[in-house]
């Protein structure tokens, strides 16, 4: 130990200290807006050519018809990247994913699953994530890479067509694209529940405290 | 300069557009920013002014050329779109158009002539007997559509920069401009880089038959590095030009490269 004195910033953070650094919170934004409207005008397009029995209504899609909802698609495309890899990027060289995500074990996940089910599973330290918290959350990243690929592939099947491949066939890639989006509003609607039951966690995703 | 030769001089052509997109199926058309829950989504997060819908599209369009831009910069004249054996062909071949077979144009192969214009030392029209008469090669290639959905099918026709080689066409152009018989004037500007691939076909038969009506007769460009509506059918002249005049769904809003 070099020095057992304490300073004022040291005492001063102790009460509150930072649980989602800045790049965190302005990337999550900037990827929630993204996200938003990738799907809503992912779901225009979506419904030109439907893979199953149904549409989506109106009034939650983007862009107004295809076109529209093309050049939305295309433009939000962007940030979603450009977002996206920055967060991958500063993610692994900070070591921020190795240390909040990993290890994964069953048993973890299994005990925690169980507490959260039983009402049992305590928020005290927004810092350390549970085992549920960090396989929804990898998962998601992983999730994530393969709409991207999926999306690339579908968008650019000739130029790309290694990515084609990677999933088959064009028509494959298309459904893969559709069930990471499947994945991805399955995910956002139990995120944004739990984050509404542990309101200090939003508020720590806004403020960084 | 005129862009469209079947315009009526003194006709305002933003009201005529105007006037025909009520007629289409889709009122909706080129209001990119329709849906009230994603509008409300979109202001709550950007504190933007999205209800300024002209400005959204301007940014959209904007975007667009952005993309048109990278999507030729990724493009790679050598890259060849995948082929399929015949067993892999997709029956029926859908139809496809933004009208209904019925209104498919029915035109009489001895009258028919594909004019010839622009930037070529050749601008003579071509029957179709003297089309017949070129080279062919078959390709069977999948075709994808804009809206998601994709067929294979079997094309045989003249490569389109063999036809540009004989005809003298200037290939330093930009474009090769086509425009058809479709009701509503359909017409699609292909850029040269794409026109010169070598899978890019001018097409005068369709699983080894003469090409139906359904799918373009006399003649459809086949072009499987690019989306089908990039696909013209029944066309009727070519030109070849420095200049970008629009096109049928490029004009709408569709991204104008929709290179695949």
């Amino acid at each position: 130990m070099a020095s057992l004195t304490v300073t004022d910033e040291q005492v001063g953070a102790t009460p509150a200290k930072v649980i989602q650094p800045a790049w965190v919170r302005i990337m999550h934004w900037v990827n929630a807006l993204a996200m938003i409207l990738m799907i809503l005008s992912g779901w225009q397009i979506y419904n030109a050519s439907p893979l199953f029995g149904f549409t989506f209504p109106r009034e939650y899609t983007l862009g107004g018809w295809l076109g529209g909802g093309l050049l939305w698609h295309f433009a939000a495309m962007w940030l979603l990247m450009i977002n996206g890899l920055a967060y991958l990027v500063t993610g692994l060289a900070t070591g921020r994913f190795r240390k909040k995500l990993l290890p994964i074990t069953a048993s973890g996940v299994l005990h925690d699953v169980r507490a959260a089910l039983t009402f049992k599973l305590g928020h005290d330290d927004l810092t350390v994530y549970n085992y549920v918290q960090r396989l929804l959350y990898a998962g998601i990243i992983v999730v994530g890479v393969l709409i991207v690929l999926s999306g690339l592939a579908i968008w650019k099947p000739v130029q790309l067509y290694y990515l084609v491949m990677l999933f088959g066939d064009y028509p494959a890639a298309r459904y893969v694209h559709f069930f990471c989006m499947a994945a991805i509003c399955a995910f956002l609607v139990i995120h944004v529940l739990l984050a509404l039951l542990v309101p200090k966690s939003l508020r720590a995703m806004i403020i960084g405290r | 300069m005129a862009k469209r030769s079947f315009l009526i001089p003194g006709v305002d052509k933003r009201l005529l557009i105007k006037d025909s997109l009520k007629a289409m199926p889709d009122v909706t058309r080129r209001r990119f920013i329709a849906g009230g829950a994603s509008l409300g989504a979109l202001t709550l997060l950007t504190g933007c002014d999205v209800i300024d819908s002209s400005s959204a599209e301007t940014m959209l369009a904007k975007v667009s050329k952005f993309n048109d831009a990278v999507q030729a910069w990724m493009f790679n004249p050598d890259a060849l779109a995948p082929t399929f054996p015949e067993s892999a062909i997709t029956k029926p071949f859908p139809f496809n158009a933004y009208y209904d077979l019925d209104d498919a144009p029915d035109i009489d192969g001895k009258d028919w002539k594909l004019e010839v214009r622009g930037l070529v030392d050749n601008k003579k029209s071509w029957t179709l007997d003297e089309l017949y008469q070129l080279p062919q090669v078959t390709q069977i290639t999948r075709h994808i559509c804009v809206e998601g959905w994709s067929a294979i099918g079997s094309w045989t026709g003249t490569p389109m920069r063999d036809f540009l080689k004989l005809i003298g066409a200037d290939t330093r152009a930009k474009y090769v401009w086509f425009q058809c018989a479709d009701k509503d004037g359909y017409n699609s500007p292909l850029d040269m880089r794409s026109a010169l691939h070598p899978q890019t076909q001018m097409t005068f038969k369709y699983a080894n038959e003469i090409l139906p009506r359904a799918y373009g007769f006399p003649m459809k460009i086949r072009v499987p590095t690019k989306l089908g509506f990039k696909n013209p059918k029944y066309v009727v002249s070519m030109e070849v030009t420095n200049d970008y005049k629009g096109g049928y769904w490029e004009d709408q809003g569709y991204n104008s490269f929709s290179g695949s």
